[in-house]
């Protein structure tokens, strides 16, 4: 196992975004909508992530799809960088048609139970990724309409993708 | 089953389709909720095949994962073998010599004529048009054949590899295609003649499990779905890997957004596959099929045997991996079933840190009730099989 939270991700310091993820129209777009929202970003081989915070996630979400063409919610997941804090982090990523791109948008939250809002209001399919999310790593999604476990049984204990989650079980 | 008269006298009856139904594909269960035929309700629950794939992924080294993508979408294994390693390599920086991206795009389109066969065949069953599961399996044979041939597996290939392929083309392959690429226009023709203007199979398949491209978007559909609908969308053109930029195809595209649409996007995609594998053989490069990367490409057998850095190379890989730098890479492509996307977070060290797979099936998956409520119990089938989903990639 490599050690877990040594990651570019993590030890970042919050620094003024660079020219170059500012000419990028999306960023520049919400950074003008309301200056410092986007609280970090970053470029690597190419792809696009920026971190905002949890609370502001649906508005957020709504504006770029509505405004910035952000049609297609391609997939939600979460990275665990436990014992790191704040150690979870929401990975939405995004697709436009129009602009044949795709963006990570991320979330860090900490603790044990954390909570943030769905954005099931926002595109459909975040639904079933919202579900798993929930199943796997025990992130709560406010206002989802059946937030249940999808890939465990009902029953089960624990959530599998938690870095704490043992990999075998007794035998 | 159960019987409901709670609301306002309506009888409305609960039915559990599958888990283990011959017409769900794998262990797919829909819970439909029936005035009579008609259904008022459909509620897919999976996770009967969840085997912690993206768990078991963190502990194991990027070679060692590669054995694992073959088994989320088993009927086209190396779409997944593909992703994943155009992430592994993303994330290393590699070049891939010109010789093993056109392997790969070949056995990319094998694989896709291979998941659409499958497709037809038990599409076709389902339906009740028995024969024409006979004659796509003949052909789905033949190109077991090739993948063993190549790889020596028929379906758990795990050929492609991070820097490029586990071994050179064996001799014959490429002639081996090109025989079996000269009877497939007539064979599609075969199958068309089948089905394409059957009144009984346009009667269960015209205006059936219809879907608008606004609602097949926002339910995270993709693939051959939102070509039906009329959107013409391939990863292939829109974000070419692999070298797909360099061959000429076209994006089949219907506008019904029914199951008869998405029938003939497959079929025409089929067609297309055949151009695409006739250019990569035309134009197959000479050189080598992995990159000039010792610290990740196994070395060859011949070397291990006269020169030590050989012999250490493979020691080290085999034993402890190689590291990636610190990161995070997502690749996008188009598999058989829509957009496969493997999101690989790296934290410097030989395992992938964490490995997520967004599979076309469990978007696609999430559109069905969309597709089917309202409609008779019968036209269920003809939806679920439209859609093609595989288990293994929705459950993971």
């Amino acid at each position: 196992m490599g050690t877990p939270g040594k990651g570019v991700t993590q030890n970042r310091q919050p620094a003024m975004l660079s020219e170059q993820i500012l000419s990028i129209p999306a960023v520049r777009a919400l950074e003008e909508r309301q200056p410092g929202v986007v609280t970090d970003a970053n470029l690597h081989r190419g792809q696009l992530s920026i971190w905002v915070a949890p609370e502001q996630i649906v508005p957020i979400c709504r504006f770029l799809k509505q405004e910035q063409t952000y049609q297609r919610l391609s997939s939600i997941t979460a990275v665990d960088w436990f014992p790191v804090e704040p150690r979870f982090e929401v990975v939405y990523s995004l697709h436009s048609f129009e602009r044949n791109h795709w963006l990570r948008v991320k979330c860090r939250m900490g603790g044990e139970s954390p909570e943030i809002d769905s954005v099931t209001g926002v595109w459909r399919a975040a639904n079933w990724y919202e579900r798993e999310v929930f199943d796997l790593f025990g992130i709560r999604f406010r206002n989802h309409p059946d937030l249940s476990r999808i890939m465990m049984p009902d029953d089960w204990q624990g959530h599998p993708l938690r870095k704490n989650y043992p990999l075998s079980g007794p035998r | 089953m159960t019987t409901d008269t709670s609301a306002a006298g309506a009888r409305t009856m609960t039915l559990n389709m599958g888990p283990q139904h011959p017409s769900t594909h794998g262990v797919l269960r829909l819970v439909l909720e029936l005035d009579g035929e008609t259904v008022l309700r459909a509620q897919p629950q999976i996770g009967y095949l969840h085997t912690g794939i993206e768990k078991t992924a963190e502990a194991k080294t990027y070679s060692q994962a590669i054995t694992l993508t073959d088994r989320v979408d088993y009927l086209c294994p190396l779409s997944n073998n593909l992703c994943f390693c155009l992430v592994a390599e993303k994330l290393l920086g590699l070049e891939i010599p010109p010789k093993a991206q056109w392997m790969r795009v070949m056995l990319a389109e094998l694989t896709r004529l291979n998941s659409h066969l499958v497709w037809l065949g038990t599409h076709a069953i389902d339906i009740g048009a028995m024969s024409v599961f006979l004659y796509c399996f003949r052909e789905r044979e033949e190109i077991l054949k090739i993948f063993e041939m190549a790889s020596g597996q028929r379906m758990m290939t795990t050929y492609i590899r991070i820097g490029g392929l586990a071994l050179a083309p064996p001799l014959g392959l490429f002639e081996r295609v090109r025989k079996l690429m000269d009877i497939f226009p007539e064979r599609i023709d075969e199958y068309e003649r089948l089905l394409t203007r059957n009144p009984i199979w346009k009667e269960r398949t015209q205006g059936i499990g219809r879907i608008s491209l606004e609602d097949a978007i926002d339910l995270g559909m993709t693939g051959p779905v939102l070509r039906g609908c009329g959107l013409a969308w391939d990863i292939r053109k829109a974000q070419p890997y692999s070298g797909y930029e360099k061959f000429d195809f076209a994006i089949p595209t219907q506008t019904g957004g029914d199951v008869y649409s998405r029938y003939l996007v497959r079929v025409e995609e089929m067609r297309q596959s055949v151009r695409i594998i006739y250019q990569a053989l035309d134009g197959m490069p000479e050189g080598p099929v992995t990159a000039d990367a010792p610290h990740v490409v196994l070395p060859q057998r011949e070397k291990m045997k006269t020169q030590m850095e050989a012999l250490i190379y493979h020691f080290k890989i085999v034993t402890e991996g190689f590291r990636v730098p610190p990161g995070d890479v997502s690749v996008s492509i188009e598999s058989p079933r829509g957009e496969m996307a493997y999101y690989v977070v790296s934290d410097g060290g030989p395992r992938p840190y964490r490995c997520f797979i967004r599979g076309p099936s469990f978007g696609n998956l999430q559109g069905l009730p969309k597709m089917i409520e309202g409609s008779l119990i019968a036209d269920v089938i003809a939806a679920l099989c439209s859609i093609d989903i595989v288990l293994g990639d929705v459950d993971r």
